[in-house]
């Protein structure tokens, strides 16, 4: 049928890992709960599968052969790839849909080249959010990934024009569709600074991103100062980009907290009107 | 300097279960398979988390590899600390475009 949900949300995986070693108990749990509610909403939406836009951490995608872009088309996904007891998250089998993944992937073809995927092992980057949206693992996933690791990167651009293609890709399929981008915003994983965020530069980017003002968005294609404003983890940034492209309409930040740095990321939920 | 085949032994390491469990039978085959210097497979032989950051390991790569090693959470920043300290700012990879991750956050205080 087509998009009909659309949103961001924040991976990495002390979220689930280090949820023991939290002080701030009450702002996890309430983080916990945004969540859960983002769960609800997808779930209202009526959406068949799931699209996550990810940001995949060197579990598939090397420097030996690094796509800008890849989506997966198989009818089961495994993670997580890390250890289990490490991430707290029970090694399982994802469904996904072969069928329509191909469908979706030959149609964001025709405007951007894209490479596809039979396997996938799904890291924290996706198995997070998924322990949250889809805990009983019962919704087809479609993973779609952009570079955001391994230099150069993709140019936010062509990750806004990734979002675009998706949203025509679902909104020609018969299915019901949601989608979200993971991401972090600033943050320095697993470096001697996690736990560092600039909230100051997470809100302003979250002003511009709700506000789907592309021209603002664009002017954080300079990689080497994203890095010094928001660190490693600022490039993840491309995967809420794309969703917001995909929806079209303004966002409505549900949830951003800087307070639980053990998480080493800003925490966030948001959703965008499909427009 | 080779941190493309450094990267590779330990991106290969964390996902595929046959290099894991070579790396327990045979590290020393399994490292020769590599184009390493001899800094880089002495940091691998003795799972020097201080010098594979320095040398440039991504930490999304070597916060796995320090997972598959036993290492809990903040003995991992401090491995990372610790190498700053003993050889100096990150040389290659992306923690070198600016500071040579010389930078550290105390986190939470959680210990
Ligand atoms: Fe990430």
């Amino acid at each position: 049928m087509s998009l009909v949900y659309a949103g961001v949300l924040s991976h990495a995986p002390g979220i689930t890992g280090r949820a023991d070693l939290v002080k701030n108990v009450a702002r996890r749990d309430e983080f916990y709960r945004m969540l859960d509610h983002q769960r609800e909403e997808i779930e209202a939406s009526g959406a068949e599968a799931l699209v996550v836009i990810a940001a995949e951490h060197f579990a598939n995608f090397f420097m030996n052969n690094m796509p800008a872009f890849c989506i997966g088309m198989s009818d089961a996904y495994e993670g997580p790839i890390e250890d289990p007891g490490w991430l707290k998250i029970a090694r399982t089998r994802v469904p996904g849909n072969a069928d329509l993944s191909k469908r979706v992937i030959t149609a964001v073809m025709q405007t951007v080249d894209c490479a596809y995927a039979e396997e996938w092992k799904f890291d924290h980057g996706i198995m997070v959010p998924l322990h949250f949206l889809t805990p009983r693992y019962d919704m087809a996933v479609i993973p779609a990934n952009i570079n955001c690791q391994g230099p150069p990167l993709t140019p936010l651009a062509r990750a806004w024009a990734f979002g675009e293609a998706l949203r025509r890709a679902c909104d020609a399929q018969p299915e019901k569709i949601a989608l979200v981008g993971t991401g972090g915003i600033s943050h320095w994983p697993a470096t001697p600074d996690s736990g560092k965020i600039n909230e100051a530069w997470d809100r302003e980017f979250l002003d511009h991103l709700m506000a789907q003002d592309r021209d603002a968005l664009m002017r954080y294609d300079d990689d080497v100062q994203t890095y010094r404003d928001a660190g490693q983890g600022g490039f993840e940034i491309r995967t809420y980009l794309a969703a917001a492209a995909a929806a079209g309409g303004p966002g409505e930040l549900q949830y951003y907290t800087a307070e639980l740095p053990i998480f080493a990321v800003g925490c966030t939920v948001a959703r965008f009107a499909i427009d | 300097m080779s941190l493309y085949q450094l990267q590779k032994f330990l991106y290969v390491l964390n996902r595929e279960p046959a290099a894991q469990r070579r790396y327990r039978d045979d590290l020393d085959g399994l490292i020769a398979d590599y184009e390493l210097t001899d800094e880089e497979a002495r940091a691998l032989r003795d799972g020097d988390i201080g010098l594979l950051y320095v040398l440039g390991v991504n930490g999304q790569i070597l916060m796995h590899y320090a997972a598959f090693l036993g290492i809990a959470w903040f003995d991992y920043l401090d491995f990372m600390r610790e190498g700053i300290e003993r050889h100096g700012p990150v040389r290659a990879g992306v923690y070198a475009m600016t500071g040579g991750g010389a930078s550290f956050t105390e986190e939470e205080g959680a210990r």
